[in-house]
């Protein structure tokens, strides 16, 4: 039994990795069309550094990424804070909007900021790329830090409080130092969910700013360049690399 | 022939020796209680015999059948968990009814017998609850219930009534051992609290660190000790580490510091020995002239308190040793008359002591 | 809107969550329910001439078809990664606690390369010339190549490859919260191992399993690049009819209609899900 078990889980993490190797494996594969290994090769990172449309497009990718997990962070840490200490009229709203919001299909929320942005003549490209982001990433910072604090020791507040800590001081000193973690991992997946996005970025981006998922998209359909795979790879190391560097910093951090 | 015997029953966590070659064997129809501080490997033994966990090495014996190697749902024994394991989403009825439905028992018997069982636990009326809306003694009626539905060889209880406040566990130790007796099943029962095991236990089995240290009625294992774990585990108990002078076949005299105390003994002592005596056996006097034994000491009053029922006395030796005296409470007593810092007599009649060998 | 005893720091970290969600997030969505009672104009994106036109013209069969499809699509996923997710995640949940976090790790990285990608990558897996196809004619299994690409059954492993872990992730969650001794006792009192399966792991997990369900059911619906990748394009699901609606027809109406359907559907589903946590909350506090 306990092998079965075993070898069934292993499976499952086999074929999960399987496409991205595969992709990785391509990356260094001299052969342009076929799925034969032709030798080793690093043409394909050479041609990417020489397209520059696709580099722009993965750097644009990237700040986005980066504002939008930021902002949402904040917003997002703020508003799980102020939705477990405090009580307030329309509280039940803001709740199930974000669980709705969680739950609902990508493109609802695409075209139901593409017509909030026609309506008010926002032009498509870097702004309402970033605020679309962030929407779509708030609600996950929010249940991310609010299963954190289920776990929290009100009686702490409480503590605090008693001894002369002001509402911000509470915050500030009493609190976020606890639901760090969390806050570091609603950072994580936003950044994750912004650089992943293809549906919601398909209705709000414009020609001005041009997106990787977006221009991969236009690519795919035409058959993926061999670069696209070198392009992968690096950001998938890249991810990689920052991911286990946050984990080891807030390991140091809890020594 | 007892119903359940374990023998030579080990058990390992990786390098850690949990259990170390327990032998025990379990009476029909007995109430036997696994006594011991947390970590002594109590529960592990009522798991082992449960079929949660498997021996590492030895046997178990049910009614002579080895049951080893049966899964626990193949056993018949059942258990009363610490945290009762309710199933959260049946009803009290259907919580009751789950060991019958999976023994295949045909539908109007579960009916008669879990209805039956509900009237014995006095719960009919809540039988279409969920457990949640039960309070804490009724959910523990429930697990047991549960549990004696079946008609096990045995009832397995885990520190079952540990979650209860003070009050309800005295009513329920009373409950338990009157269902016991009419229901006629052996309980093996598992407790950390030796009041518990004193009162309710025909016989207990006192472990610590994975061995038994002493299995005895509750009488002997208060008053016949074996080791000093026991002794120490069951109650209060003044220790004085005494070095023998000299013995011949009727008594021994030994010595405490620069005392030398008279036993009246017949036993061979070692060299070095412990002399055990419980509070309530020391007999407290304000005047020399009131001692009656030549086994007394002098000591200075440090604090009294009034426990309702006894009076307990923190005693000062001239070594700067503490021991503990209890009297009785009643009106005409001295005890409470007492004052800190006063010169108080104590002593202990002949042959209330116990002697152990220093180990 | 706000308690008056609240502090400046309490109004504002309310304000801020509150602005965003009801500017981005409730107001559009009422532009779009407002847009699905208007009409296409033909100077103008939008007329304004209320009526219930565009969901009358759902009602047709062509339509109907449509919604249909997508359904079955998003049902058949929904369940083959219930089906394969469940007994992964019952495995992952009776680790020991130090392997837990790293193991639940290893399912999400791979989400770090772009789902695009990783759909090509599949591309190359499954094509007639793919990996796959040559493994299995190496092993001698098949004879001759299968034609995957572009067919269904492309489209299904396309849509549970990317959207497994979001059933994983909740029932994983859901099945290491189940108190083992409850199990013990269910064992205890005769239950083998589907009875303890059917009796008591799956009652106890139905939470994560409707909201794995959820997370994998309705973004399957509007998933339209994966279909589009892997099927060709052939069956037009709502995910394509909504986006076409918008960008290639331009009828934002008839879009918003569609969308607001895929809306109603959704508040469904969270209604039944959120009454199944009611039921379960109650027994957590047992």
């Amino acid at each position: 039994m306990k092998t079965i078990k075993a070898s069934y889980a292993l499976i499952i993490y086999f074929l999960l990795y399987l496409p991205i190797g595969i992709l990785i494996i391509y990356s260094f594969n001299a052969s342009k069309y076929s799925t034969e290994w032709k030798g080793f090769t690093l043409d394909w990172y050479d041609k990417l550094l020489q397209n520059d449309s696709l580099i722009e497009a993965a750097m644009n990718s990237l700040t986005i990424a980066l504002f939008s997990s930021l902002i949402a962070t904040a917003i997002g840490t703020l508003g799980a804070v102020a939705l477990y200490r405090y009580t307030f009229y329309g509280k039940k709203f803001l709740q199930s909007m974000i669980y709705i919001l969680i739950v609902s299909p990508e493109i609802v929320m695409g075209i139901s900021l593409l017509m909030l942005f026609a309506a008010t003549t926002l032009p498509l490209g870097f702004w309402t790329l970033l605020i679309a982001h962030i929407t779509l990433c708030v609600p996950f910072v929010i249940v991310t830090v609010a299963t954190r604090l289920a776990g929290f020791d009100k009686s702490i507040i409480e503590a605090a409080k008693d001894l002369g800590a002001e509402e911000f001081t509470t915050f500030y000193a009493i609190i976020l130092p606890n639901i760090l973690p969390a806050v570091i991992a609603g950072f994580l997946l936003s950044f994750t969910l912004s650089l992943d996005d293809v549906i919601i970025s398909f209705f709000v981006t414009g020609p001005s700013y041009e997106i990787l998922p977006i221009k991969i998209y236009s690519m795919v359909r035409l058959g993926v360049k061999p670069e696209i795979n070198a392009l992968c790879t690096i950001m998938f190391v890249f991810t990689i690399i920052v991911v286990l560097l946050s984990q080891f910093l807030l390991k140091e951090r809890q020594k | 022939m007892a119903l359940l015997e374990l023998i030579d029953l080990s058990k390992n966590y990786k390098e850690i020796e949990v259990l170390k070659n327990i032998s025990l064997e379990i009476n029909n129809g007995e109430f036997l209680t696994l006594l011991g501080p947390s970590g002594c490997g109590k529960t592990t033994i009522l798991r082992l015999i449960g079929g949660f966990e498997e021996p590492s090495s030895g046997k178990i014996l049910l009614d002579g059948q080895s049951i080893d190697q049966l899964p626990s749902h193949k056993r018949a024994t059942n258990t009363v968990f610490q945290s009762y394991a309710l199933f959260p989403h049946m009803s009290v009825f259907d919580n009751i009814a789950f060991g019958l439905k999976m023994s295949k028992t045909p539908q109007d018997e579960i009916t008669r017998r879990v209805n039956e069982i509900l009237e014995t636990v006095q719960l009919s009326e809540h039988a279409h609850k969920k457990p949640s809306q039960l309070s804490g003694g009724q959910q523990q009626r429930v697990a047991i219930a549960r549990a004696v539905v079946n008609k096990p060889l045995i009832l397995l209880l885990d520190e079952s009534l540990s979650a209860l406040d003070y009050k309800l566990r005295k009513e329920m130790q009373i409950e338990l051992k009157m269902l016991q007796r009419k229901l006629g099943i052996t309980f093996l029962f598992v407790t950390h609290d030796q009041e518990e095991a004193l009162s309710m236990s025909d016989r207990i089995v006192v472990m610590n660190k994975g061995v038994i240290e002493q299995i005895g009625t509750p009488k002997e294992i208060y008053e016949e000790p074996k080791t000093i774990f026991v002794a120490k585990f069951i109650g209060e108990v003044n220790t004085f580490e005494c070095t023998l002078i000299s013995q011949n076949d009727q008594e021994a005299i030994v010595q405490y510091e620069d005392k030398s105390f008279m036993l009246k003994t017949a036993k061979t002592i070692s060299h070095d020995v412990n002399i055990l005596i419980r509070p309530e056996d020391l007999r407290v006097e304000r005047k020399f002239e009131d001692v009656r034994s030549p086994n007394y000491f002098q000591t200075t009053l440090e604090q009294i308190s009034y426990k309702g029922t006894t009076i307990d006395l923190v005693l000062k030796l001239k070594n700067g040793n503490i021991i503990l005296a209890s009297e009785f409470y009643n009106e005409d007593s001295d005890a409470l008359g007492y004052t800190i810092g006063e010169t108080l007599y104590v002593y202990w009649v002949d042959g209330w002591e116990v002697i152990l060998d220093a180990e | 809107m706000l308690n008056n005893s609240l502090s400046r720091f309490a109004i504002v970290s309310i304000g801020i969550i509150f602005v965003w969600i009801v500017l981005f997030a409730f107001l559009p969505q009422l532009l779009v329910f407002i847009a699905s009672f208007l009409t296409k104009g033909s100077q103008q994106m939008i007329e304004f001439e209320g009526n219930l036109e565009n969901y009358t013209r759902l009602a047709d069969p062509i339509y109907l078809k449509i919604f249909w499809d997508s359904f079955v699509l998003a049902l058949i996923t929904a369940l083959l990664c219930l089906v394969i997710a469940y007994p992964f995640a019952a495995i992952l949940a009776r680790t020991s606690v130090q392997w837990r976090p790293i193991l639940l790790i290893l399912i999400i990285i791979p989400f770090w390369t772009s789902s695009l990608v990783r759909t090509y990558a599949l591309i190359a897996i499954i094509k007639t010339k793919g990996l796959l196809n040559a493994l299995l004619l190496w092993l001698g299994i098949i004879s001759a190549p299968l034609e995957l690409m572009y067919t269904e059954t492309a489209v299904f492993i396309g849509m549970v490859y990317t959207l497994l872990p979001f059933m994983i992730l909740p029932l994983f969650a859901s099945i290491e919260k189940i108190d083992p001794r409850l199990l013990e006792a269910a064992g205890d009192l005769g239950a083998g191992f589907w009875n303890k399966l059917v009796k008591i792991t799956i009652p106890l997990t139905m939470p994560g399993i409707i909201a794995g369900f959820m997370l994998v059911f309705l973004p399957a619906l509007g998933m339209f690049y994966i279909p589009d990748l892997l099927g060709g394009a052939k069956n037009l699901i709502i995910g394509s009819f909504i986006r076409n609606q918008f960008l290639t027809f331009r009828d934002w109406p008839f879009g918003s209609a569609a969308s607001m359907l895929l809306t109603f559907l959704m508040l469904a589903l969270v209604a039944v899900y959120y009454r199944s946590q009611k039921v379960v909350e109650s027994k957590d506090s047992a």
